[in-house]
């Protein structure tokens, strides 16, 4: 079985909660569209992608173990 | 000053193993532009000049206000209604007279960035919007200049060193990370959303550090790298960023390009314009007595308005009760500017043309304050 775990950072934490694991997700997108069908508020949210820490702008395949994290942009100073 | 009272000043820093006398010249050389005053400018600013940067240029078009001072620790009740650069340089010069500060009592366009910036080395970003943080980021890319970034939003940080030459190639740019700006209302700001006054303190220290790392070579830093810290439970995360092929398509390539490119109409949610309008015209829009004026804050903000006579919709109700608004001309305020400015942008798509709307610019935050100028 494989396991992912996911960090959601800024607004996202209002709408997914701080962090949460999910299983058996192969792919990144795999796993944002089981996250909209979770979260359908997710679907206004604009954030990018990191999985192990490394940015990423392409769908990425998961492996065992490893976190991807959802960042929003934060403009406040 | 002498060189004893130069040593003594510096005394602590300039027997730091790794930084000494060389370290210190550079930063007694450096020039270092401050983006913004405001909560993340006040802790750059001041560690900044403590540590003898040779020139710092601010730049913020605001006035302090008494919602400020939580966070924006350079300012003092005295100060409210003044702008905030004026008083940061009234305060930073006694901390250290060595300094020489240039101010910007402007806000940062497309028109003036490129000029600005050509004189500074190193350009911090503490604004408080995607306009001007999409137009910093660009205008470091195009003059080569690296860039600190620091943003805030209400219990996170993040803080990253954009643009920086290393290995004869610039590092990754805010641009690689997102590339393009959101939409406003897709993003809080921090009058809808808040923010602990001690968040911008620490975050806005780092990229002091960051920057006195940057200019004297000390250490590691942030770049290709974007770092994130969480007040509520002292998470910390670093982002790994690559540059994007990409990332250079969406940059103005030339100056001219960059004077032509609108950053306020990209971070707009639509492209119809809000008509804005300034306390003295609100002034004589409420002293006509025919315009519905309307207050689009929560219920309960401060500073409660007894001024004039109002409704009270709140932006995320207004949709539910457009029917109220019977008048020909609609007057939306809330307290900075920015949810009228929606509230209008709604307003515009219900009625058309059938009727005048306007937001208050600067919010009732600013209308106060000009008013007591008045008196």
């Amino acid at each position: 079985m494989m396991r992912v775990e996911i960090l959601f950072f800024g607004k996202l934490v209002d709408v997914a909660g701080a962090s949460l694991v999910m299983n058996d997700v192969t792919s990144t997108d795999e796993l944002l569209q089981q996250l909209r069908l979770q979260f359908p508020a997710l679907a206004a949210e604009k954030f990018i992608v990191a999985v192990d820490k490394k940015t990423i702008s392409t769908n990425t395949s998961l492996t065992d173990n490893c976190t991807v994290a959802l960042l929003p942009p934060f403009s406040g100073g | 000053m002498n060189n004893d009272q130069l040593y003594e000043r510096y005394q602590r820093q300039l027997v730091l193993k790794g930084f000494g006398a060389e370290a210190q010249q550079k930063l007694l050389s450096a020039s270092v532009l401050v983006i913004g005053a405001g909560g993340l400018g006040c802790p750059v600013l001041q560690y900044l000049t403590a540590a003898g940067i040779g020139s710092i240029g601010i730049v913020d078009d605001d006035v302090v206000a008494l919602s400020n001072l939580h966070r924006q620790v350079l300012y003092n009740v005295q100060m409210i209604g003044r702008p905030k650069a004026d008083c940061a340089v009234e305060v930073l010069q006694q901390l250290n007279q060595q300094v020489k500060f240039t101010v910007y009592n402007e806000r940062l366009t497309n028109k003036n960035a490129v000029a600005i910036f050509s004189a500074f080395d190193v350009i911090v970003d503490g604004s408080d919007n995607f306009a001007t943080r999409y137009l910093v980021n660009d205008a470091c890319v195009l003059l080569n200049k690296a860039m600190v970034y620091g943003a805030i939003s209400q219990y996170e940080g993040q803080v990253a060193v954009f643009n920086v030459q290393q290995n004869n190639e610039r590092s990754a740019n805010y641009r690689d990370l997102f590339p393009h700006p959101p939409k406003e209302g897709e993003v809080l700001n921090c009058a809808e959303a808040g923010v602990l006054g001690v968040l911008p303190g620490i975050i806005g220290s780092m990229m002091a550090n960051e920057t006195i790392k940057l200019i004297t070579g000390t250490g590691m830093l942030l770049a290709n790298k974007l770092f994130t810290y969480n007040t509520l439970n002292n998470q910390t995360y670093e982002f790994e960023l690559s540059r994007r092929i990409e990332t250079a398509s969406l940059i103005p390539p030339t100056a001219e390009a960059l004077q032509q490119t609108d950053y306020e109409w990209l971070c707009s949610s639509t492209a119809n314009i809000v008509n804005e309008i300034d306390s003295k015209e609100f002034n004589s829009i409420v002293a006509e007595g025919k315009a519905a004026i309307v207050d689009v804050r929560e219920k309960d903000e401060l500073p409660v308005v007894t001024e004039f006579s109002h409704m009270q919709i709140p932006l995320n109700s207004l949709q539910q009760h457009t029917a109220w608004l019977t008048e020909d001309t609609i007057v939306v305020f809330c307290l900075s500017g920015k949810r009228s400015a929606q509230a209008a942008k709604q307003l515009n798509e219900q009625f058309g043309t059938s009727k005048k709307i306007y937001s208050l610019k600067g919010g009732i935050q600013q209308w106060m304050q000009q008013q007591k100028q008045t008196i």
